[in-house]
């Protein structure tokens, strides 16, 4: 019966759909890492088949994200069985707004898959019973026509079964590739495969699985109740949400990512598409090891990487300073429009010399233009045409004063009890007046007293005034606030500040 | 108790005779199916065919298989339907009190739905002709053009299918046929030849053609990925194969 015969070609042609996947010079890509020497000879470099599989088949630890399966701590490549069930379900997308996933595993991104280079996978794709589509899978870790779609297409209630050999090392996006590919990817069905090189992958302390996506539903960003998926935004590329773990605030708060400083952190972070380019960024750390888009080659201090949709990268840190570190795609508009937001929770104790936190928080007044500062170009034309009185220095020190010292000192001079000692009658100031020229041109820091109190604090450089500035500042300061009076000159500044940095906590 | 006659009762009433099935009339002629009728962009010729109005109900396919007892989830041979074949009634003659005579039938197969199409002296519709009657909605014959036409395909697809079907009932489209887009799948007579390659590399690949000879390759309109999907969903399956979601209706001459 013709409908019989038919059947059995078709399942094997159909709908293999878009993207991946096993061409041959693939492989020949790896005569780009730099220790190959410019040999012509590139597929030289294809990695070897690492023979027939050993010992008996492993059954596949699966995990959800953004949990990694453990390290293979194996040496002798082995049978491999993956079994991920594709199932639809309704889940929530963001706080009180719910979206039909179709998943691999029931989460997204889909279960995270962990082999070795050499393995020879067989993988089971099973379709649930209540699914309403048919669904493929296509692995970019897999070396053949379709990264394996061609022959894991699945009808509801069925389940596929095909092997392949893991012949190439690295972090592999996989995917659902059935027609229409980009509707399939866009409700979720993408995940990671990992194929660790044989040696294993450098110890560290956690591992976490992070895939981006974007998500076009009809109603708006945050629009309550179920959201049906808009085919109109897809193609136009105009995501409703930009997500990290395919929910808004899969990763923060009580989900936040977790560790501990001094520790060595390494994300596995796809991108799903279906359209977007991620510009991954963790704000406030800088990747010490990148591999990007998942390659051999590593680079170092990296702080944003590019994520291609249909790619991944590893990306590694280490822990310095506790806190809350922010990942986000620096398509910045994505990340507090859109989404795209996670967090990696660094707890223990601070490292001060790494980081302070707040030293300052000082008002910034911004006033230092005309008409307020017509002083200072009085004071600078007075000099240049050299007649500058010591009137001509007070009155521009003190316009100087309010931009720059009053946010501390106080426009009275008084400073502030306990943490910025007064210029106002100061006995610290009168015991040595040429001192004030070193502290403000190379700052001061440590213990002081000044009228009987101690200070222990720290004054930075004011290295962003000229001479001619400190000056006329210091002028002002002295014959302020019943100080004793005096002048500085320009060239006087110039000497200090060239001079070493005095001496800190003086007496 | 009370209820449960009453349904009973109704049960009985609809598992009339399956030849009291409407039949509306099409006037087919040519139509721009997603699937060129040439492979490349020929319009297919629909000879004018009378089709179902609604889809074939729990209960005209429970009257079937107490005629047909062969048809029977218990009796029927393997090879034309497969296990999950008519699991969601109660009973092979039975369907419980979870199942309602007037949702659409579904887990069923191929030739169990060809078979039941046979006892009405009808078959089931070929692609080009299902295709060409879902076209429709309330007021134009060709619809496909209008947003609000596709969206209410792919909402349909953006429903998860855990909950329980709804009642035949749905608005009936320019031609007096209804529910035909949704609550389920429709098997087409030919659905297995309708190869696709969609978007994919091997859409220049001529061999893909000479497997199964009546389909093509490409298709027409991809933006149309609401009829897409429909053709996914067919290819995907072999005549045996039953899911909770693919019923069918019958046409005519």
């Amino acid at each position: 019966m013709k409908t019989v015969l038919c059947a059995a070609a078709m399942t094997a042609t159909l709908l293999l759909a878009a993207c991946s996947g096993g061409s041959p010079d693939k492989r020949s890509l790896l005569a780009d890492i730099p220790s190959a020497h410019a040999a012509p000879a590139p597929l030289m470099l294809a990695p070897p088949d690492f023979g027939p599989p050993q010992g008996a088949p492993i059954k596949a630890v699966l995990t959800s994200p953004p949990h990694v399966p453990p390290p293979i701590h194996r040496d002798y490549p082995a049978k491999v069985i993956v079994e991920l069930e594709v199932v639809e379900k309704e889940m929530p997308i963001s706080e009180g707004v719910s979206y039909t996933f179709w998943t691999f595993g029931g989460t997204v991104p889909g279960s995270f898959i962990r082999v070795r280079q050499g393995d020879t996978v067989e993988f089971h794709l099973k379709n649930a019973p209540d699914s309403k589509m048919p669904h493929n899978i296509d692995l970019h870790g897999v070396t053949g026509p379709g990264g394996g779609a061609a022959s894991s297409f699945t009808a509801p209630g069925h389940a596929s079964q095909f092997t392949f050999k893991a012949l190439n090392q690295g972090i592999y996006v996989y995917h659902c590739a059935t027609a229409p590919v980009g509707m399939h990817i866009a409700n979720g069905m993408y995940g990671l495969i990992l194929v660790e090189p044989p040696e294993g992958l450098p110890k560290v302390d956690h591992e976490y699985y992070v895939m981006q996506g974007d998500f076009y539903t009809i109603g708006k960003y945050r629009e309550k109740g179920l959201q049906p998926f808009d085919m109109e935004k897809a193609i136009d590329e105009r995501p409703t949400y930009v997500l990290f773990n395919g929910k808004e605030g899969a990763l923060t708060g009580d989900n936040a990512l977790t560790a501990k400083t001094n520790e060595t952190v390494r994300l596995f972070v796809g991108n799903g598409g279906p359209n977007l380019v991620s510009s991954f960024h963790v704000i406030g750390e800088i990747f010490d090891r990148v591999q990007p888009e998942g390659g051999t080659v590593t680079q170092h201090n990296v702080q944003t990487t590019l994520i291609p949709a249909g790619g991944a990268a590893m990306v590694e840190f280490h822990t310095d300073v506790p806190g809350s570190y922010v990942l986000v795609d620096h398509s910045i508009f994505r990340a507090f429009n859109k989404g795209a937001l996670g967090i990696l929770k660094v707890d223990g104790p601070e490292n001060k010399l790494v980081y302070s936190g707040k030293e300052v928080d000082s008002v910034y007044l911004g006033d230092r233009s005309e008409p307020n500062l017509k002083a200072v170009t009085v004071a600078a034309k007075a000099h240049a045409a050299g007649t500058l009185t010591r009137a001509d220095q007070i009155a521009a020190g003190k316009q100087l004063f309010t931009g720059t010292c009053s946010v501390c000192h106080q426009d009275n001079g008084q400073g502030l009890a306990n943490v910025f000692p007064p210029l106002a009658k100061s006995d610290f100031l009168a015991a040595d007046p040429k001192r004030a020229m070193s502290i403000v041109t190379h700052g001061l820091s440590g213990k002081i007293k000044v009228n009987g109190k101690e200070y222990d604090s720290v004054m930075p450089p004011m290295a962003q005034l000229t001479d001619d500035e400190v000056a006329n500042i210091l002028t002002y300061v002295v014959n302020s606030w019943g100080n004793a009076g005096g002048q500085y000159s320009k060239e006087e500044v110039a000497k200090a500040r060239a001079e070493a940095k005095p001496m800190a906590a003086g007496h | 108790m009370c209820l449960r006659h009453v349904l009973a009762w109704i049960g009985m009433a609809l598992a009339l005779p399956a030849a009291a099935a409407d039949y509306a009339a099409l006037p087919g002629g040519q139509f721009a199916s997603v699937i060129p009728a040439d492979g490349k962009a020929a319009r297919a010729t629909i000879a004018p065919f009378r089709l179902r109005t609604e889809p074939v109900t729990n209960g005209e396919f429970l009257a079937f298989v107490k005629t047909h007892p062969r048809w029977r989830r218990d009796q029927v041979a393997s090879v034309l339907a497969d296990q999950r074949y008519l699991s969601h009634w109660a009973g092979p003659v039975e369907l419980g009190k979870d199942v309602l005579p007037r949702q659409p039938v579904t887990r069923v197969s191929w030739f169990a739905a060809q078979a039941y199409c046979a006892s009405e002296g009808a078959r089931l519709p070929s692609w080009y002709e299902w295709e060409y009657a879902a076209a429709a909605d309330a007021t134009r014959r060709d619809a496909r053009k209008d947003p609000a036409w596709r969206e209410d395909l792919l909402a349909w697809y953006s429903r998860p299918s855990s909950a329980p079907l709804p009642v035949i009932g749905g608005r009936p489209n320019v031609y007096g046929v209804r529910d035909i887009v949704h609550p389920v799948w429709e098997w087409a007579d030919d659905f297995n030849a309708l190869l696709v390659a969609s978007d994919s590399r091997d859409q220049n690949d001529p061999d893909v053609l000479k497997f199964c000879g009546a389909g093509a390759v490409s298709l027409q309109e991809k933006e149309n990925y609401a009829v897409l999907m429909r053709v996914a969903m067919l290819s995907a399956l072999k005549a045996a194969d039953t899911t909770n979601n693919v019923g069918f209706r019958c046409a005519k001459p």
